[in-house]
């Protein structure tokens, strides 16, 4: 038998009688009791095992499954909440005063450390949408007019106040690198519905110009999970997924062909030295091989007719916002258990008011379009839409003209998948830098994406130097106040 | 597979209880063995280490405790609360509490109720307690013996030994990370005679490889990586410390000094360059440049960065879990987390931005062709500062002619236009200092037009200043892309509040320089000042001009025929004409004068403000310093010392030139007044309220207090310490990891972390043993290596029995070898070996294999570009590769190599499509592949048979076998046709990559056997270690 690290931890969730049998899919938790009164059942299950698909240790579910995917819209730069979300006219009405030292003493600055606080008025007016006469940012009428299917929050917190370590607090719940990304998470828990494709996908766009943040491939990575929940990186220009393409000179058949005499051989090889990573290997070539097929027709959305397109707003090929907004519905169709997609310029530090606008453009449409679409298709009650950026930005001007970091206070949404629609839960202070009404931190909103999975969150873990490591740390509390 | 393992591990979890505990009561129980894990993993957290944390008052890591509290009444299980708590008798609130999310095993129940009854003896963690050397008797391998009496114990046997082919293979991936060449294989099956494992074990153990396959590892342990890691990840000078390990381990350094010379090589008395590399260990941490990061956020994160290295590459230690608490499982103290923080803080570096370039480490020629060209910049220097007398003279002069322009200047007054407008559609911008820079559009020819509403009066001269700016081409002051301009004509106008115009008359023109006056012939008319004045005598294409002296200030005064005044309402409109195609102004400003004396004399630009200040100052009241600072001045002005001044900044830059050619790397330099370092509570580096704590050693492992006269203890102190035999850790911490090298899985299972949630060793006297003589040998890694591979443990078969892998499905007891996929790196480098491809050269700068592109699409500030490495570089091993810590070569990423953000004591090991990707469409496979072929097609014979013989025995160290052959051949067949009759996919095939295949290969035939090669290159068997 292969000594492997993978197998470390689940060997280490031996302790756990729950783990041991009740996290197993029925039927292997089942057998694993046999294997104990006849150790030689192991090595017979081994082979039948190796082959089947991942399915997830959550089984049987902690509870009802809410939404059984999600698609999580990361605003990279951290958008201000005071120009989308966020009405404050109290500041329109300070803009150019001091800041009041009482909003800010003892907290975190990022750029503006050791200057002068002056309030700055949202840049953009706010109109009424929906029902509710929910007020947003004039600039996203398309949110606003599905406004009614959103649940709005205004009260996030974050703990990171400078990109990067942020954009790990919000994918990973640390600060640390080597930490699962919640896309991973996900697929260990619940393994994937899709056949032929990646349980996590991540799509990132290029806007049309501004600035773009940079993003580390540890956003998605697996951390201390096995490889193979880490998220794969569709890209939107060369080969989708790296190294798709055959070599140049190589026909799809030939490669079809030069696949098969691999697993041939393999095979043969297995029957000789009879090593279960053999069996799993010759699994792997033949995913690779349909991915190859699977994956260039997914990404292929001229088949979209053009009503579609123009709902969304995009053009086969553009790498747009839009466009992947789009290859989103085709992946949470297709299976994917979690797809993550990066819109990366946010980080109006100067220029804010036509920044804003600009992007606004970028995204408006094709989120309205992503709800509409999945609702039209009765996907929207079992797919968990998330918007949300790294952190939200300051009340205070940065060089009269833009806003710096904040983590304090700042807006996300979510949509569909149980939660509750049309309506806006949490509040900051009067000038929007402090949650004061239901704040939620970062690790609220992870156990709640987890619970609207059916996971609870403090049992979902996995043991790492010694500690059992979740999602949330060691904090978490599901936000009740939005579960449908 | 995963659900396999999970089923494996499950069962396994039985099993070794099966195995190592007395669950039967044949054995006595052991506290350390039986016991602490049960209590770590579900009692400590509210009943232990932590204070803040704890629960009820009381805690069950201390017996006293626990005793004094009734959790333990020893002998009498019955009466325990503990017991009845766990057993669910405590009807109110059983333990572990249900919103804990713990389960304790029956068998686990039984374990501490026998406990209790035979008396609940503790014991000391067997970690911290210093390993003791179990005796034995000479004449066979320790290694052996203590394995084997494991083995009789449990009533298992050994496996045969493998046979010499895949020894032969072993001993190769193992110890220098590359396959064997056919005519290694078969020397070594030859050798019949005693002692051949060993004589090919001293081989390899010499060859320079040995350095770089042992690298990897250290590499991963201490997280090396070529980039800072956090936001924009750019790139740092750090490969000549990887150049270090390879040569450390090759010269096999005792493992006691590359310890003090990885932590404090910058510290040791006369300390070597190599030593002040090896101290870069220091540098290895995250850093960022991203804007608006706290200096003291990042102090707090780099603090506790190196303490998670220090604790897991030495100490195997999670003491990085006391950053905001004290350890929930082990005796570690949120002070003890901070005091050993604190040896770090004398380490000179910026807690954000840029970091610096490093130490230069010159090689020979390049130190001699250094100091040459510093002794030149020192011959400069001196001739450059010798005293002069006719620079003296000089010096007299100038100070009047500076002092003038003083004065001069002070009749000017800079004029802020209310309007500037270009007709040609440039941008005009005004900017602080008054002046106006243009941009944006180019038209061939403009008019600036520039209003003024300034109450002027009395005004009798104008002047347009033309000035240098970095945005210009050549920095200006004009458009044109030899940074020159051409004024055509300047025409004044006064817009009275009435509506009613006047024209400003002109009566002199005189500019500081005019075109054509440098060359020293008669200045040409054509570019004159006065031409912006006498329209009619010039056409459009002429005006002021300045060529070439470009990238200085230069101006232009006017004279105004008689004074004018602004009344209120009243504006001047300056049109600025430029009608040479191509040649317009680029920043300039307007000044006006009242006083006639300014449009006299000569027209000179004062020195900066400091300067004039010291001149308008008396000569005889200034100080030495002032008067230093104005003769300093003067020489970096003077045409007089124009020629020494040259020479100077020459021999300046040609060293400046020079140096960036030299390697360097960041190293460890000590600051006399190191950072205070405070215990943070929570972490939280906002809060300055924790005591200030000095560097100490771990209160809970050191009963190394020795005497240090109040000195402060520093790195070298650590270094000496962890080293020491006081220290319990950092031997068996290595060995633990070295064995996982041989055997797969460390002898304890968690590599980094041998505390209370760790494994205790099944083999404890085996890991004790090695790190027993590991310390005896004087830290000799070789002789612990070749101890471990010349022993019957370790030369064992790797193929399993079904019965044997039902007993110990993890192969803890070692009556087998293990198999494993090589490493991401050995993966790599074992295609360009067997391919012929490989350049073996030891070290130098990382290396840029192929890579798809845009796959750095994603990095900013600055967007990257991946220059692809070319010729030798381009086939360099795995170990040598770029590591870009946020986006790893997705070839290593697909392999599980680890992103080094964090220290990697283990890698994952997965099996996923990603690399059956990459194996089979990477270019640099698909280029080995072509390579092997062209080898098959050359020296494997002329048939099919023995050219598949060739590679079988080339890759895979043995013949093939008949079915293989079997299943080669309708490949070849199919795809031979299907090349014949498509040539342009057959060339399009070869041509993948950097080298050529040769010219008179039959395409067909070639590309036919490149996926032949394909096949081989890509077999399970081809990248495992067996």
């Amino acid at each position: 038998m292969t000594p492997h690290p993978e197998l470390g931890q689940f060997l280490a969730q031996r302790q756990t009688r729950r783990a041991f049998l009740g996290r197993t899919s029925q039927g292997v938790g089942a057998l694993a009791l046999a294997s104990l009164l006849n150790p030689t059942v192991l090595s017979a299950a081994a082979a039948a095992a190796s082959k089947s698909k991942w399915t997830g240790v959550v089984t049987p579910l902690d509870y009802p499954q809410k939404a059984k995917r999600v698609i999580w819209l990361s605003m990279a730069g951290g958008p201000s909440h005071l120009e989308t979300f966020d009405y404050k006219p109290k500041l329109a009405k300070m803009h150019g005063e001091p800041m009041p030292q009482s909003f800010t003493e003892g907290k975190q600055i990022a750029q503006l450390q050791g200057q002068k606080l002056i309030c700055f008025g949202p840049q953009h007016g706010f109109k009424k949408f929906g029902r509710n006469g929910t007020e947003i940012c004039e600039l996203f009428p398309q949110i606003g007019s599905v406004i009614d299917d959103i649940c709005l929050i205004r009260s996030m917190t974050t703990e990171a106040i400078n990109h990067d370590p942020a954009h790990m607090f919000m994918n990973t719940g640390s600060q640390i690198a080597g930490r699962p990304s919640m896309g991973a998470w996900t697929t260990y828990g619940l393994g994937s519905e899709s056949e032929d494709l990646p349980g996590f996908v991540v799509l990132t766009s290029l806007g049309k110009g501004g600035q773009n943040q940079p993003i580390a491939a540890r956003q998605w990575a697996a951390g201390l999970l096995p490889s193979r929940f880490q998220g794969v990186h569709l890209r939107g220009k060369g080969d989708p997924v790296l190294y798709l393409s055959t070599p140049a000179g190589v026909t799809h058949a030939q490669q079809k062909d030069v696949v098969d005499v691999i697993n041939a051989i393999n095979a043969k090889y297995d029957t000789i030295v009879d090593d279960p990573e053999i069996s799993t290997r010759i699994v792997q070539y033949e995913m690779a091989f349909k991915m190859q097929t699977s994956v260039p027709a997914l990404m292929d959305i001229k088949s979209e007719g053009a009503k579609t397109l123009e709902l969304y707003g995009c053009q086969p090929g553009d790498g747009s916002f839009a466009s992947n907004c789009l290859l989103a519905r085709r992946l949470a169709e297709r299976g994917v258990r979690f797809i993550q997609l990066y819109h990366k310029d946010w980080d109006h530090h100067g220029g804010l008011k036509e920044g804003i606008a600009f992007k606004a453009q970028e995204i408006d449409r094709a989120c309205m379009a992503l709800i509409t679409d999945l609702k039209q298709r009765g996907m929207l009650d079992d797919t968990l839409i998330v918007w949300a950026g790294e952190f939200g930005r300051t009340p205070m001007s940065q060089g009269g003209d833009g806003r710096d970091h904040h983590n304090a206070g700042f807006s996300i949404w979510m949509c569909g998948g149980g939660v509750k629609p049309g309506i806006v839960y949490g509040a900051t202070d009067e000038l929007g830098y402090s949650a004061i009404e239901n704040p939620a931190d970062v690790h609220d909103l992870h156990a709640t994406m987890l619970r609207l999975l059916g996971i609870e969150h403090k049992k979902l873990s996995v043991k790492f130097q010694g500690l059992d490591v979740r999602l949330t740390g060691i904090a978490g509390d599901t936000i009740e106040g939005i579960l449908a | 597979m995963e659900k396999l393992k999970y089923l494996l591990a499950a069962g396994c979890g039985c099993l070794g209880l099966f195995l190592a505990s007395p669950a039967t009561g044949v054995e006595k129980i052991s506290y350390n063995r039986d016991i602490r894990p049960i209590l770590s993993d579900n009692c400590f957290h509210c009943h232990g280490p932590d204070q803040k944390t704890r629960k009820g008052k009381f805690r069950l890591d201390v017996r006293e405790d626990a005793v004094a509290k009734g959790a333990i009444v020893p002998g009498k299980p019955q009466e325990s609360e503990l017991i009845t708590r766990i057993f669910g008798l405590h009807q109110a609130e059983p333990m572990p509490p249900l919103e804990a999310h713990k389960t304790v095993t029956t068998a686990q129940k039984e374990l501490l109720r026998r406990w209790i009854g035979a008396g609940a003896k503790y014991e000391k963690h067997w970690a911290y307690v210093p390993p003791v050397k179990p005796s034995t008797p000479s004449g066979r391998n320790p290694v052996d013996l203590l394995v084997g009496q494991r083995l009789r114990e449990l009533g298992l046997k050994p496996s045969p030994r493998a046979d010499r082919r895949t020894l032969a293979r072993r001993l190769y991936f193992d110890l220098v990370g590359l396959p064997p060449a056919p005519g290694d294989v078969e020397a070594f099956v030859q050798d019949k005679s005693p002692g051949a494992v060993s004589r090919l074990a001293d081989k390899l153990l010499a060859s320079p490889r040995f350095g770089e396959r042992m690298a990897i590892g250290w590499l991963d342990v201490v997280r090396f990586a070529d980039t800072i890691g956090y936001h924009s990840d750019n790139p740092r000078n750090v490969w000549p410390y990887r150049d270090y390990v390879i040569k450390a381990f090759n010269g096999n350094m005792p493992f006691d000094q590359f310890t003090r010379e990885q932590l404090a090589g910058d510290l040791l008395p006369n300390s070597s360059r190599e030593q002040k590399v090896a101290s870069a260990f220091n540098r290895l941490l995250l850093s960022t440049e991203e804007g608006g990061a706290q200096a003291k956020d990042y102090e707090a994160r780099m603090l506790t960065d190196r303490v998670r290295a220090v604790s897991s590459v030495w100490l195997g230690e999670t003491i990085g879990c006391a950053q905001c608490h004290d350890h929930k499982f082990d005796p570690i103290k949120q002070r003890d987390f901070y005091a050993l923080g604190a040896f770090f803080a004398d380490i000179e570096e910026a807690s954000i931005g840029r970091r610096e370039p490093g130490l230069l480490l010159p090689d020979e020629k390049q130190a001699e062709e250094l100091k040459h060209l510093e002794e030149a910049v020192a011959r400069a220097q001196k001739a450059y500062d010798a005293p002069r007398p006719e620079w003296l003279a000089a010096y007299t002069s100038w100070q009047k002619e500076q002092a003038d322009a003083v004065l001069q200047e002070r009749r000017w007054k800079a004029l802020k236009p209310v309007t500037a407008v270009s007709a040609g559609g440039s941008e005009l911008k005004v900017e602080k200092d008054r002046s106006v820079l243009a941009g944006g559009k180019k038209a061939a020819s403009d008019t600036y037009t520039l209003s003024f509403t300034n109450g002027l009066r009395e005004v009798v001269g104008l002047r347009v200043e033309t000035l240098p700016h970095d945005t210009l081409p050549g920095r200006g002051p004009g458009r044109a892309e030899d940074g020159g301009f051409v004024l055509t004509e300047v025409v004044a106008t006064i817009r009275r509040l009435d509506l009613t115009t006047n024209l400003i008359s002109f009566n002199l023109a005189r500019a500081d320089f005019v075109q054509g006056q440098a060359t020293g012939t008669t200045s040409d008319p054509a570019w004159s000042a006065a031409s912006v004045i006498g329209r009619h005598l010039q056409g459009d294409a002429i005006g002021w001009a300045i060529l070439p002296q470009t990238n200085q200030a230069h101006q232009l005064v006017l004279g105004l025929s008689a004074p004018v005044t602004l009344q209120p309402g009243d504006s001047l409109s300056l049109e600025l004409k430029q009608n040479h195609p191509d040649y317009a102004l680029g920043h300039f400003r307007i000044g006006v004068t009242t006083n006639t004396e300014a449009l006299q004399g000569p027209l000179r630009f004062p020195p900066p403000a400091e300067i004039a200040a010291l001149l308008l100052i008396p000569a005889e009241q200034r100080n030495e310093k002032q008067k230093e600072q104005l003769f300093t001045h003067f020489k970096s002005v003077a045409p007089e010392t124009a020629e020494a001044r040259q020479q100077l900044a020459d021999a300046r830059k040609a060293k400046d030139d020079f140096e960036p050619t030299i390697p360097r790397c960041l190293v460890s330099v000590t600051n006399a007044t190191p950072r205070t370092v405070r215990v943070l509570p929570r972490g939280n580096f906002l809060l300055e309220t924790g005591d200030i704590v000095q560097p100490a050693l771990p209160a809970y492992l050191a009963s190394f207090d020795k005497k240090t006269d109040g000195r402060r203890l520093n790195r070298l102190d650590l270094a000496n310490w962890l080293v020491s035999r006081e220290n319990p850790l950092t031997a068996r911490v290595v060995m633990n990891r070295v064995w996982k090298q041989f055997f797969g899985l460390g002898l304890s299972r968690v590599v980094d972390d041998l505390g209370a949630q760790g494994e205790l060793p099944p083999n404890q006297p085996l890991l004790d043993w090695l790190a027993c003589e590991f310390m005896d040998s004087g830290w000799d890694l070789k002789h612990m290596t070749r101890l471990i591979v010349t022993s019957d443990t370790y030369q064992q078969t790797s193929v399993s029995s079904k019965k044997l892998r039902a007993r110990d499905p993890l192969n803890r007891e070692l009556a087998v070898q293990s198999r494993w996929r090589l490493d991401a790196e050995l993966v790599r480098d074992n295609a360009l070996a067997v391919s012929g491809l490989l350049v073996e050269k030891l070290g130098g700068p990382s290396v840029k294999p192929y890579q798809p592109e845009g796959y750095w699409e994603n990095l900013n500030f600055p967007v990257r570009s991946y220059d692809t490495s070319v010729g030798e570089d381009q086939y360099r091993r795995g170990l040598y590769v770029w590591w870009q810590r946020s986006y790893l070569h997705p070839s290593l990423l697909a392999f599980d190599a680890p992103t080094r953000e964090e220290c990697a004591a283990e890698r994952n090991r997965s099996n996923i499509p990603q690399q059956a990707l990459v194996l089979l469409n990477d270019p640099t496979y698909v280029e080995a592949s072509r390579s092997l072929a062209v080898r098959m097609l050359k020296e494997g014979g002329a048939d099919t048979k023995s050219r598949l013989t060739w590679a079988w025995r080339q890759v895979l160290s043995r013949a093939p076998r008949p079915e293989e052959v079997k299943a080669i051949q309708p490949l070849l067949d199919k795809q031979l046709a299907e090349y014949r009759c498509n040539t342009a996919a057959a060339q399009a095939l070869l041509k993948i990559g950097q080298s050529l295949p040769p010219q008179d290969a039959d395409p067909a035939e070639l590309a036919a056997w490149t996926n032949i090669a394909r096949v081989i290159l890509n077999l399970h068997e081809t990248i495992t270690r067996s």
